[in-house]
Formats: structure tokens, sequence, C-alpha cells
């Protein structure tokens, strides 16, 4: 039953790239969503069937295998699926998560043509079967079949307006930076397969488990830290980063199913899948905690700063994506998976509603030309508020819960340093988000700049602006705006409920729950062979329990009162005195500067990397190595031989008796040698 | 008994005079001749040896040769007539536009 969850995301994918053009949108679109739902239903029951199994709930698992994929000497990779608790959580996000994007589609996408929305939604089933493909495989190769699955349709759905350039530009660097991560991927796991000669991840994780901690800088923490380079890449983490914000060319709905909620976690996913591996190469462990705190604190500080509304968003997702790096590389990584689970709701919500305004306002995304959108789209901003409260870390909304068990963790550890750039991130989400919020949705409405600002059509809202003017011209013109259609504010809605209530199954102990999301996934991170393991995790979570309420409740504190001044610190700068903004970036222009284009890693990379790569290509490989020597090559061998040929010829002369002249001495010659010798 | 030594010496002359006149004439019909003359030569000594040797081993292979000779002669002279229509010479020099 396993195999349903993914095939039905496929079977929409193939009746919709094969005969999407001729059906009509309700249809296509209507199909996508469908399978989608059936997909969500298998994976409920088979979630339900693997919570029955065992009433305890450990190390319980619902293997299955398709057939045998490679046998090659002691290689032997099965296709095969297992469900276990943290796939269970994944396939739940995915389903539910994407069908509500898918339905939300259907309304968004609605002014494209026929095919156009027909290969727009075959993208959307065939990225979902791939991430599926990816959250339950049962080995690495099944998971690296859906890793690089899921990039193609990141980069096909990136540049789904292939006709513009910048699109296409964004696909590319997208596709380009997740092959540097991908290659560390595969070297990752050839190590780990030279080291245990098995690629299942439950032979893995029982073949580390019999071997102590790693202390030094061994075999291990090389095969953890560069599989932890391939999630930097699909995850978006320091140093790969660069192609998430630029990934928001694509439709807003993909931004919020592959580049918020669930592609971009596959890294997180991944570690939590090895969590005995990665667990015994402390090395690593600290790397990622390091890279994911940094990375937190960077995107947070340029989301400050940026005027693109989804791009104020991608760099909220990098910078929720370094939190859930910085709870792995702790070692929390039920917390990790909370957080992750809590972010696909806020942020997808968040996405959609930035969608909402995008279409309601023909493709504007600039947050300078909107303002005072709280009175024309209740349903959008309210919903947009939720989503916001819950990204800040406000309770009982969902961030809080996973973001204080993240920060709690993170003090746990005794990383105080790692525990204070997650408390300033924690300030910086909630200003930048509640900026956003404040210039979207209150305020006046900037009408003397949107006009004016939208004929000239700035390139980055302009294909938007083509696919949505024919529909809406009338309400272009005097500036009555449309809020959200049905079936968008239907995911809108469910999502918004979700920000609020998905938080709850992690209720934390300090506060009178019982975390039933933390002991749920407990078992998928521990080895299947658990001798003497239970004892001293029992131990410790005893421990826990007696010392540490009165911490993590200080610490909750803490990080409220955190949220609440980070909201009042924007509703202080960009609701009442705006001036202070304006007057903060004259007084350090630099800064502001550094911020705005965003450290100017780009252009370091670009520098760095790209400049010498394409003059080292022209001037060296082409102009000096392949016209001098490849060429030089070819043209001299073919000029050697027609010279000596030129002379040669000279010997056919075509007089019978020379021939048999040299015929005569070539007899002599040989028979005088055969006879002298 | 006459020796071996003297049927192959004869042999020598009769092959060195024959091909002397493959490479000194300037006809063509001499050429061929200077050939047939080459070949006898060869039989000669065939005939010798298998007779030194006391089997008929050389007289059956100069019977082989007789029969190619005569094939030979008959193509060569085929080639000879039509040749010489072509250019109404024999002289093997006036045939070299097959060259470089």
């Amino acid at each position: 039953m396993l195999a349903l969850i993914p095939l039905f995301p496929l079977l929409g994918f193939v009746i919709n790239a094969t005969m999407g053009r001729r059906l009509p949108k309700a249809v296509s679109g209507g199909l996508a969503s469908l399978v989608m739902i059936a997909s969500f239903v298998v994976s409920v029951m088979s979630v339900w069937q693997l919570a029955s199994l065992a009433p305890e709930a450990r190390g319980t698992q619902l293997p299955e295998v398709i057939y045998t994929w490679i046998a090659s000497g002691d290689l032997k990779v099965d296709l095969g699926f297992r469900l276990d608790q943290l796939s269970a959580v994944m396939i739940l996000v995915v389903t539910g998560i994407g069908s509500l994007i898918h339905i939300y589609s259907t309304a968004y996408m609605h002014d494209e043509s026929d095919g156009e929305f027909a290969r727009y939604f075959s993208y959307l089933n065939l990225f979902a079967f791939f991430m599926l493909v990816l959250v339950l495989g049962s080995s690495f190769p099944v998971l690296f079949v859906g890793w690089e699955g899921v990039g193609l349709c990141s980069y096909l759905l990136i540049g789904f307006w292939y006709k513009k350039k910048s699109a296409n530009d964004a696909g590319k660097k997208a596709f380009v930076v997740n092959r540097i991560g991908d290659y560390a991927f595969l070297l990752g796991m050839f190590a780990i397969f030279a080291q245990f000669g098995t690629l299942d991840f439950q032979s893995v994780a029982s073949a580390v488990a019999a071997l102590p901690k790693e202390t030094g800088f061994g075999i291990l923490s090389i095969s953890t830290l560069l599989l932890f380079i391939g999630a930097t890449g699909k995850s978006a983490q320091i140093p790969l980063y660069t192609w998430l914000p630029d990934a928001m060319e694509g439709p807003t709905p993909v931004s919020a199913l592959i580049h918020a909620a669930t592609m971009v976690t596959a890294g997180v996913y991944m570690i939590g899948r090895n969590a005995v591996l990665f667990s015994h190469a402390p090395a690593t462990m600290l790397t990622v905690a390091i890279i994911g705190a940094l990375t937190a604190l960077m995107a947070g500080t340029i989301g400050l700063v940026q005027n693109d509304i989804k791009r104020v968003l991608a760099y909220s997702t990098v910078s929720q994506l370094g939190y859930m790096f910085l709870a792995m590389g702790m070692g929390a990584f039920g917390a990790g998976i909370f957080h992750l689970y809590t972010h696909a709701f806020f942020k997808a919500l968040l996405f959609l509603g930035s969608g909402a305004v995008i279409h309601a306002l023909h493709g504007e995304q600039d947050i300078r030309n909107m303002g005072g959108l709280r009175k024309d789209l209740p349903i959008t901003s309210w919903t947009f508020l939720i989503g916001a409260i819950a990204i800040a870390g406000l309770p009982p909304l969902a961030g809080f819960f996973s973001k204080d068990e993240i920060l709690f963790e993170t003090w746990m550890a005794g990383h105080w340093i790692l525990w204070i750039i997650g408390v300033i991130t924690a300030l910086l989400t909630a200003t930048y988000m509640f900026r956003l919020v404040f210039l979207t949705f209150w305020g006046e409405r900037a009408h003397g700049q949107l006009v004016p600002a939208h004929p000239p059509s700035p390139p980055a809202s302009a294909r938007q602006a083509d696919a949505h003017a024919h529909g809406h011209d009338h309400g272009h013109a005097h500036g009555h705006l449309h809020d959200a259609p049905p079936a968008m504010a239907f995911a809108l809605i469910v999502l918004a409920i979700g920000s609020v209530t998905a938080g709850w199954i992690g209720w934390p102990h300090a506060i009178g729950g019982n975390n039933a999301l933390h002991s749920w996934l407990q078992p998928a991170f521990e080895a299947p062979v658990r001798a003497g393991a239970a004892e001293v995790e029992a131990a410790r979570e005893g421990g826990e329990a007696a010392a540490n309420i009165a911490v993590e409740q200080t610490l909750m504190l803490v990080s409220t009162t955190i949220a609440a001044l980070g909201i009042f610190i924007a509703w202080r700068i960009w609701v009442k005195r705006r001036i202070i903004a304006d007057r903060f970036a004259e007084t350090y222009p630099g800064l502001y500067r550094l911020l705005l284009n965003k450290y100017y890693v780009d252009e370091l990379y670009d520098a760095a990397i790209v400049q010498p790569i394409k003059v080292g290509s022209t001037e060296g490989l082409w102009r000096a190595f392949d016209v001098n020597l490849i060429d030089g090559a070819v043209n001299g061998v073919a000029s050697i031989v027609s010279s000596s040929a030129s002379g040669l010829r000279r010997m056919q002369s075509g007089s019978v008796r020379t021939y048999a002249g040299s015929l005569f001495v070539g007899v002599i010659v040989i028979l005088g040698y055969y006879l002298w010798r | 008994m006459i020796p071996l030594s003297h049927y192959l010496v004869l042999s020598a002359i009769l092959f060195s005079i024959g091909t002397a006149g493959v490479f000194l004439r300037r006809n063509l019909i001499t050429i061929l001749l200077s050939i047939e003359i080459m070949l006898n030569a060869v039989n000669l000594s065939f005939v010798a040896f298998g007779r030194a040797a006391g089997d008929l081993d050389g007289q059956i292979i100069v019977f082989f040769v007789m029969t190619v000779a005569a094939a030979e002669a008959a193509v060569g002279l085929a080639l000879i007539i039509a040749l010489f229509r072509h250019k109404e010479s024999l002289n093997p020099d006036a045939f070299t536009s097959l060259k470089w």
C-alpha cells in the first residue's frame, strides 16, 4: 500500500503530461488535486496502520520492497519503501500541504492557457511523486532518486515562465548550485558504502551503533560532512543558499510548496533519517549547528531590508531552515523535525498569502507599493497575520513550540553562543515579519506609487502582470481589489487553522503537555538494535524532567518576550514613525547597503568562482587550449600527411618498367637477406 | 651423366637473359617473349631437381607452369592488341598516363 502514495501523483503527472493540452482546466487541475488528496488519504491510512501496529510505538516500521533494483556482487539495493515515525510526519506534510497548494493553484494559475496550466500541474504532481519517494525510500540510492527528482522539478517550476530570462537564469542557478551539493552527497554515499558495505538506512544505523563515538575527524565525520554539504545545497544553507531567493521567480504556489514547505526541508529530513550516523560524528554535528545558526542570523538580517514580498519570505525560509539545522546539530532531532513540520504550515500560509496579494495587485511584488490592503483583502490579511504571529513565535501558535524547543535544547547542550544567535534571530524574525505585515496591510495604500510603477512593469512582475491583467483589467483601473477566490481562500483558512493548532501535538512537558510528537519520533532516531541505549535514554529523560522544567519555563518566557519585543519594534518603526527606518538607513548607509545587497555574496561568488571559470574557459580552454592544442593537433596531422604524400606520390610514375625494376630489386634484397644473414 | 650444377647454371643464364630482355627491350611483344624465357628457365631447374631427386614432382609442377604460361600469353597478347589500338605504339614508355 505504501507504493500507492507516490504512485497517485505519478499517475496525475502521466495523464497531465500526455493529454493535458487537450483537457479543460477544470479537468487537469481537478485531476492533479484529486490524486494528491488520494495520496493524502492513503498516507493517513498507512500512518494509522503504523500507529496501531504497536501501542508503545517503539521501533515499529512498515517496510515494503517493490523489487530488487541493483544486485551486483556485494551491492544489493532494493527499490524499497519504509514507513517509520519520521517518514510518517513527512508524508503527511507533503501530501497534506501539497493537496492544499494544488487546490490553491487551480485558482492562482487560472489565467494561463490550457496547455500551460496542464504543464504546471504535471510538474507539480511529478514533484510530489519524487518528494514522496525521497521521504519513503529505505536506502540512500532510493532517497537519492527522489533527491535528484525534486531538484529537477524545482528547476522546471522556477523556470516555468520560460520566456522570461530572469526565470530561466534563476532555474539554472538553482540547478547548478544544487548539483554542487549533490556531488558531495554522492561522495558521502560512496564513503558510507566503502565503510559499511551497505546503503540501507537501517543496516548503516545498526553498523554505526556498534561503533564508539568518533572523537577526532575520521571516516564517519568525512562521510557525514559530505552528506551535510549535499544538505546545504538542497536546504539552502551557507555556503550554497544563494539559489533560494532567486527561486522566487517561479509561480508563488511553487515557492510555497517546493521552496518553503517540502523540498528545501529534504536536507533536514536526511539528517534526521541518519540520526544515528550523524550523532556518532560530533565534529560534523558541531559544524551543522554552527552553519545552521549563522545561516539563520545572516538570512534574518537580510530579510530585514528586502522590499520584494516574496524575497523577504525566501530569506525567512533560509533563516528558519538554519534553525532546523541548529536543532539537528544539537542532536535535538525531534525538535528539528518538529520545527520542519510547523514551519511547513505557517510558511506555506505566508507564501500563499503573499500569492493572494500579488494576485490581487496584478503582479505587484514591491511592498513599498502596497499598504492598507487590510480593508480590501480581509481573508488574506487575517490569515497572513496568523502566519506572521506563528512564525514570530507567540504562544500558543505553532511556531512558538517548535522554536522554543530548539532554543531550549541548544541551551541544555551548553552552547550559549549559539543560543544567543538563536534568540537574536528570533527577534529579527518577529521584526521583519511584522515589517512585512505592517507595510503590506496596515497604513495607507500607496496609490501614488502603485499606478505609475505599473505600466513600465518592473521585470520581476512583468509576467504575472501579463498573466493576470486580462482577467482583471476593470479592477486595475480604479483600485478596487478582489480578495482571494474560493479555492485560494480555502487553502489559506485551512493552513491558518493548521498554523494555530499544529504545534499542540508537541506541547512541552514544562507547561503541562506530554510532547506527543517527540515521543512518537524518538524511535526513528535510534538504531534498530538498542542494546543499552534505552536505559541511557530513559535516564536522560528522567533527569530532564526533574531538573529542567524551571529552566524551560524561563526560556519560554524569554522567547515570548523576544517575539513580542520584535513585533513592538516593527510596530514602533513601520506603523508609528516610519521616518526611523529611513533615518537609520541614512545614519549607517554602509550597513544598509550591505544588507540590501545581501552581503554581496552573489557578487563575491561571481567574482571568485563564476568569472574565473568564464575567463579561464574563454581565454585558457577555448582560445589557448582548444584553438592551439586540439585544433593544432588535428590540422597538424593533416598537413604532415598531405606534405609527405606530395613527395611520395612521385614514386607512382606510371612506367611499367620502373615498377618491374622496383619489384626485381625488392625480390633480390629479400632473397639476399635470407641467403646471407 | 651431366651433373645437376650444369642444368642450374644454364637455367640461371636463361633467367638472366629473360630478365635483361624485360628491362632493356622497348617492344611489348619482345618483353612478353622474355617473360616466357624466364618461365622456361624456371621449368628447367624444376625438371633438373626432379631428376636429381628421382621422382616426378618437378615434372608435374612444370605442367602447371606451362598451363599458366599459355593462359598468360593469351591474356598478354590480347592486352597488347588493345593497347596498340589505343596508342598505335608498342613502346611501354608510351603507356604512362596512370600516374600521380
